[in-house]
């Protein structure tokens, strides 16, 4: 065991893993994370606790997984390369770790032109591949990237994020073992629409062996009506959504569109648990934590595996 | 070269209000290239200058002169008989030449006619695009000749990350990704599996993270 995380174990097992997502609030407010943590208790392993995602400040990442801790959730906690520096992001690990974060998801972030503060510096002193290795090398090492010894070296299940519908598709399996081999012990992908797509890409890393050398999670996300379907498909940079996604969506009467984007979800996940090498599932029901069960539920998930 | 954008005329007469005797000092060198701080458009706002502070019961003086460059103390030292002559001096060179203006005559006021912005080179009549970072340690012949320190918005040693986008970086879809060209020329020239190696962390101190810099040639200095 690399960290001992409640996701580690389960994937260790070969269990079908399950692992959750959760945006702190653009403000110190304690309660929504708990509020929206408690939807999450007892369906997932883990729960990725994002990182001013769409450069948009919240509350930290280390601070709003600090909060599942105490609520006796998992967090996976997200860190991106463009808010902080190299000597940042050992620190922040190292207070993490030290509050009892044991999973940690390494990612470059989202250029802050997107995001509320647009006129900002960016650093990206590393980038994500990059953290990888710095991770990996302060857990099996004990060392600084200057080859100094730590005090005190992290327990880590470290994680990435690997989003196959990004171009130029034909590098993208190349990249994720770019990843692999930096250090990451599992893999999240970005949410999946376009499953043929999806199944080739799936195809080229089992040749590659890479479900072997780290665990894939699968990432979902319900589409909760026909204008959020045509926004990711039109608006979110790297994101494939098929037509006929939002043609199934448009087929049904308006209330039930999120009935229908959920039973869609289900669909996916039914497919991945038969996919060879996704090794679980990473459900991202973005501002929507409070009907991730019923996707979680309905795909034949719960209850959770217990561990010992 | 050094490529540059000219500041709005108000801006200018406004940082310039108040001082009776203008200079605009232009520069031969990349500004002339990039058509923003030669000769020609030493003259062009030096008119629009005069014009505008006339209109509004100003001292129209406003007098033009281009050095050789800006960044050479040799050419910077012809201003020596003149400089004090004037309340403002307005450079239109690069960011280097007000400073070199302001360093060699203490006691005259100088302004910025122009933003610095990149440097970079014409793609077309009119058009300019930013190539070099000046990080201190060009790497480019490993990204088949391409910079992804200079020209992906993250600066990804990596890439391409996942906002690469039909050729298009995800910040725009008038940004080209410049992953999305490494990978191809890359393939092209048949060295696709050198991208396979995860690249390890630059050393920026080389680079304007590690201080202002300075070089120095022996062989060179008197």
């Amino acid at each position: 065991m690399k960290a001992g995380s409640n996701l580690e174990k389960m994937l260790s097992a070969g269990h079908f893993a399950v692992t959750g997502e959760l945006g702190p609030p653009q403000g110190n407010n304690v309660e929504e994370v708990r509020h929206k943590a408690s939807f999450l208790k007892g369906i997932v392993e883990s729960v990725n606790i994002t990182d001013n995602q769409t450069a948009v400040v919240r509350m930290a990442s280390w601070a709003a997984s600090k909060i599942l801790i105490d609520e006796g959730l998992e967090p996976n906690y997200q860190m991106v390369c463009r808010d902080r520096n190299r000597l940042a992001l050992m620190a922040d690990i190292l207070g993490a770790t030290a509050l009892g974060i044991k999973n940690v998801l390494c990612l470059s972030g989202d250029h802050q032109r997107f995001g509320s503060h647009p006129e900002s510096k960016n650093v990206y002193d590393l980038d994500s591949v990059q953290l990888l290795a710095a991770f990996k090398k302060m857990r099996d090492e004990g060392k600084f990237l200057n080859d100094k010894d730590l005090d005190g070296s992290p327990k880590l299940f470290i994680g990435a994020a690997s989003n196959p519908f990004a171009d130029p598709f034909e590098f993208r399996v190349t990249r994720l073992a770019k990843k692999i081999a930096a250090g990451a012990d599992f893999v999240q992908t970005q949410c999946i629409y376009n499953m043929d797509k999806f199944r080739l890409f799936m195809k080229q890393a089992v040749d590659r062996g890479l479900h072997e050398k780290c665990y894939i999670l699968a990432g979902v996300t319900p589409m909760k009506s026909v204008g959020m379907a045509k926004y990711m498909a039109k608006f979110v940079p790297g994101m494939d959504v098929p037509e006929a996604i939002v043609k199934r969506l448009q087929g049904v009467d308006k209330k039930k569109q999120g009935a229908e984007g959920i039973k869609m979800a289900i669909e996916q996940i039914e497919e991945f648990k038969q996919m060879e090498g996704v090794a679980g599932v990473h459900v991202m029901a973005i501002e929507w934590e409070h009907r991730a069960k019923e996707i979680i539920e309905g795909a034949g998930l719960l209850p959770r595996p217990v561990l010992d | 070269m050094i490529v540059g954008d000219s500041k709005p005329l108000e801006e200018i007469l406004s940082m310039i209000e108040g001082r009776d005797k203008v200079l605009v000092l232009g520069c031969r060198g990349c500004v002339t290239v990039c058509n923003v701080g030669g000769e020609k458009e030493v003259g062009i706002l030096a008119s629009a200058l005069r014009i505008a502070r006339k209109k509004d019961g100003l001292p129209p003086t406003v007098d033009e002169m281009t050095l050789e460059r800006q960044c050479d103390p040799e050419y910077i030292e012809e201003l020596a008989e003149v400089a004090n002559k004037y309340d403002a001096i307005v450079s239109i060179a690069c960011g280097v030449g007000p400073q070199f203006v302001a360093e060699r005559f203490g006691d005259v006021a100088v302004f910025p006619g122009i933003n610095t912005t990149f440097i970079g080179g014409a793609l077309e009549h009119g058009v300019w695009a930013e190539r070099c970072q000046s990080c201190g340690n060009c790497l480019v012949h490993n990204f088949g000749g391409l910079c992804p320190i200079a020209r992906c918005s993250k600066s990804l040693m990596n890439g391409p990350c996942g906002g690469s986008d039909s050729g298009n970086c995800e910040i725009s879809p008038d940004v080209p990704c410049v992953w999305d060209q490494i990978v191809k020329k890359m393939a092209v020239m048949g060295r696709l599996e050198e991208l396979e190696q995860v690249w390890p962390n630059k050393n920026w101190l080389t680079a304007r993270d590690g201080g202002p810099r300075k070089r120095v040639r022996e062989d060179l200095k008197q």
